[in-house]
């Protein structure tokens, strides 16, 4: 064993820890992706149709209930032992974070910013782009943060169907009692969850330079 | 139709209804975990969420301490303190405790502290002692966040308690490593069935408890997760 500390040698059936980050982000960070894209149509249509928004609010509480490890192995017969079976729970999953804060991000904007973009001439999908999604970015940035953490994490369950990138470390610790790896696991998961965490954070700021003067 | 005829015939084997590993008694064993998770963690976070939430301070600590929460991978934590304490009770419940905590704590904090001024004012103009305001104007107004919060911890219970079947845990999740192991998809399948059906029955559970505590001059508040 080369190495000790944080970054102990780990079998070699795993791959590098380099591989094993790079599919951890990758799963995640697609879900949270995917999540986004389906969010923003079905966010705009509750803003559109306030009367089906408890519904779909009622439909995502549930489907956010469902655990990981059910939908991962109901999941295995479609879309077999791959990277797809853990990615489609987590994308619906991102869309129950984003959803919500979507729709209250676009409904909290005041009334008369509303107004004024209108008289200036921002109609439709144009005022949704310039005046609407832009002023709704600090809900919307919260609901990513919150599903890009959780997802980061949650991939790891995907190791009981073997897809679990970083996870494997846990499966390896729990058969060879090494608790080394599964310190080591926890310690990068977390690592990576909180610095996507804080990318998201930086990326706020740079989208909505108008806030650092207020909240200064 | 495959997973569901599988999981159908698993379901419908009268077998798999007896035993000290039949469903029935797995199902209770998943709700007692979840249950104990919950209120050891209510019993920790709920007095913290109300003390901060009250005094409103230390929300930095307290969204900082959901979000290291949320990063945390419970099968990490699992496999862990089972490899070093070994397969004992205490070693799982530790990790599902750990999950159960921020977010009761969270939107206890939130909901106490988001109380409307005017509300807690008359409460102290009637002459109400500090903590009669907390128990009397506080804690019914925050009541639709603080479900909230106990909701995800249950949430969060239910399904982590599925994935410290790992460790040789009890519970409905037994099904699914156990089928896994012993390449039983009728098993897997039909227990990650009853998993999904665990997690309906508790929010039902929670939708029928707002419905019974919250008072009615409340409107549903927006959660924080």
């Amino acid at each position: 064993m080369r190495s000790a500390g944080l970054f102990p040698h780990i079998p070699s059936y795993l791959g590098t820890y380099g591989s094993l980050i790079q599919q951890q982000l990758t799963m995640a960070l697609l879900s949270v992706l995917f999540g986004l894209i389906a969010a923003l149509p079905i966010a705009l249509l509750c803003v559109r149709y306030p009367k089906i928004y408890p519904a779909v609010v009622g439909l995502l509480t549930v489907i956010y209930s469902l655990p990981s490890i059910a939908l991962f192995v109901l999941l295995v017969p479609s879309t077999g032992l791959t990277q797809t079976t853990v990615i489609i729970p987590l994308s619906v999953y991102s869309l129950a974070a984003l959803v919500p804060n979507i729709v209250e991000g676009i409904r909290g904007i005041p009334e008369d910013v509303r107004l004024a973009a209108i008289a200036m001439g921002y109609t439709g999908a144009r005022r949704l782009v310039a005046v609407d999604l832009p002023l709704a970015v600090p809900p919307i940035m919260a609901g990513l943060r919150v599903a890009t953490v959780g997802n980061v994490s949650m991939v790891s369950v995907g190791t009981v169907i073997g897809v679990g990138a970083f996870g494997a470390l846990f499966t390896a610790a729990a058969q060879l009692s090494r608790s080394d790896l599964a310190v080591t696991g926890i310690v990068v998961i977390v690592a990576l969850a909180l610095a996507c965490d804080l990318l998201l954070v930086v990326a706020q700021r740079l989208l909505t330079p108008w806030n650092k003067r207020r909240s200064a | 139709m495959n997973v569901l005829s599988q999981a159908w015939g698993w379901l419908t084997t009268s077998a798999n209804w007896s035993g000290t590993d039949g469903i029935p008694t797995r199902f209770l064993q998943h709700f007692e975990y979840s249950v104990e998770a919950v209120l050891i963690g209510a019993l920790i976070a709920f007095p913290l969420g109300l003390l901060t939430g009250h005094v409103k301070r230390g929300g930095l600590v307290v969204t900082s301490l959901a979000n290291v929460a949320r990063a945390l991978p419970t099968l990490g934590l699992v496999v862990l303190l089972v490899v070093v304490m070994g397969v004992k009770f205490r070693a799982v419940m530790i990790p599902l405790v750990a999950l159960t905590v921020p977010p009761i704590l969270l939107n206890t904090y939130e909901g106490v502290r988001n109380v409307d001024p005017q509300l807690t004012d008359a409460a102290k103009g009637m002459g109400l002692r500090p903590w009669q305001v907390l128990w009397r104007a506080e804690v019914p107004a925050a009541l639709p966040l603080i479900l909230t919060g106990f909701q995800f911890a249950a949430v969060n219970a239910v399904a982590n308690t599925a994935i410290a079947a790992y460790s040789s845990f009890g519970g409905l999740g037994r099904f699914v490593i156990d089928g896994l192991a012993t390449t039983d998809y009728g098993m897997v399948a039909g227990g990650a069935f009853l998993i999904v059906i665990a997690a309906i029955l508790n929010l039902v559970f929670f939708a029928v408890l707002r419905k019974l505590l919250i008072s009615p001059g409340l409107r549903q508040k927006k959660p924080t997760t």
